[in-house]
């Protein structure tokens, strides 16, 4: 197995565990977390996967490079937005998910 | 605890399905039908570029990151509309705070080191490794540097100024973008004799707005609450 098919495989490990965190985890911070490792595993698939055996290229690289961006941005976007819930609510996770 | 255990069992249900669906993609991965390295290589030449990602990213695909840079511009506003009043910031003005011999020093050794980094980044990315995001972000750390050691970033501290440098991006490229419409070329279809310049320049702007748009989402957080227990 080539060294980018393991990347794909990774990342599709990291997507199927950050699901499971984001699934089970109410605290807003930890399913923010999760689902950035999900994108993570995301990008390790799009890049590991095309370039398995064909050598680099430069297109799925350039599209992660630009979703790092775009994540970057959402996630301070997010954290922003958590605090100020925090300030509003003094709670750390939606109503609907304190009432368990 | 019950439902607790039960909404575990789901999630690892669902987590394991999709691991398994995702597993089986990958080892079955269809062959393509056309091969994009090559795509990308034979059209280098006329990209102004010599680096493909940067080919891809400024010329090829520029369309993404005209968007990209867009993402980034409305996140910088929407941070800036939730942000709390200036009023209630506690932070202590740089002219009464403590000065710290060696963290000033450090600073002042460190700040000059990273905007030439950054321009370094920015300029070697035609070639090599490197590019707008890149020389942006590390523009962004030398800022957050600054503001944690409490020093006033004059340039980003004023209003406008400020308001433009987070445009400045988005800007440039809508005019190259328009520019190009309005030669009867397609839309970001640069010239061939121009597009270096024409992708240094907008790779410039972009570098100062994402550097800005990433200093202003960490300085427009809402401060630490006091207290905080959980």
């Amino acid at each position: 197995m080539s060294a980018d098919r393991l990347y794909a495989y990774v990342g599709a490990a990291l997507v199927a565990l950050s699901l499971y965190a984001f699934l089970v985890h109410t605290h807003l911070l930890r399913r923010l977390l999760a689902f950035n490792v999900m994108g993570g595993g995301t990008f390790l698939i799009l890049v590991g996967l095309a370039q398995d055996g064909r050598g680099p290229d430069p297109v799925p690289q350039a599209l992660v490079l630009t979703g790092i961006v775009v994540a970057i941005s959402a996630t301070a976007l997010a954290i922003i937005l958590l605090r100020r819930w925090f300030v509003f609510s003094q709670a750390t996770a939606l109503p609907e998910d304190e009432a368990q | 605890m019950k439902q607790r255990l039960g909404r575990q069992l789901a999630a690892g249900a669902v987590s394991v399905s999709l691991g398994a669906a995702l597993w089986h993609a990958i080892g079955v991965r269809p062959t393509p039908l056309v091969s994009l390295p090559a795509l990308v290589s034979d059209a280098i030449p006329a990209s102004g570029v010599s680096h493909p990602v940067t080919a891809v990213l400024l010329n090829f695909r520029s369309y993404d990151t005209l968007l990209e840079i867009a993402v980034l511009m409305t996140a910088a506003v929407v941070a800036l509309a939730l942000r709390e009043e200036q009023t209630t910031r506690t932070d202590t003005p740089a002219s009464a705070r403590v000065r710290y011999v060696v963290l000033d020093t450090l600073v002042w050794r460190l700040v000059p080191l990273l905007v030439l980094v950054a321009g370094y980044l920015l300029w070697i990315g035609s070639k090599r490794p490197g590019g707008a995001f890149q020389a942006g972000s590390v523009l962004a750390g030398a800022a957050v540097l600054l503001r944690l050691s409490g020093f006033a970033i004059t340039p980003v501290d004023h209003r406008l100024v400020s308001r433009i440098a987070m445009t400045l991006g988005m800007v440039i490229f809508l005019c190259v973008a328009i520019g190009t419409a309005l030669a009867g070329r397609e839309l970001l279809d640069y010239p061939v004799a121009w597009s270096g310049a024409l992708i240094l320049v907008i790779e410039s702007a972009l570098t100062i707005s994402i550097g800005v748009v990433l200093f202003s989402l960490f300085d427009n957080a809402p401060q630490q609450p006091r207290g905080l227990s959980r």
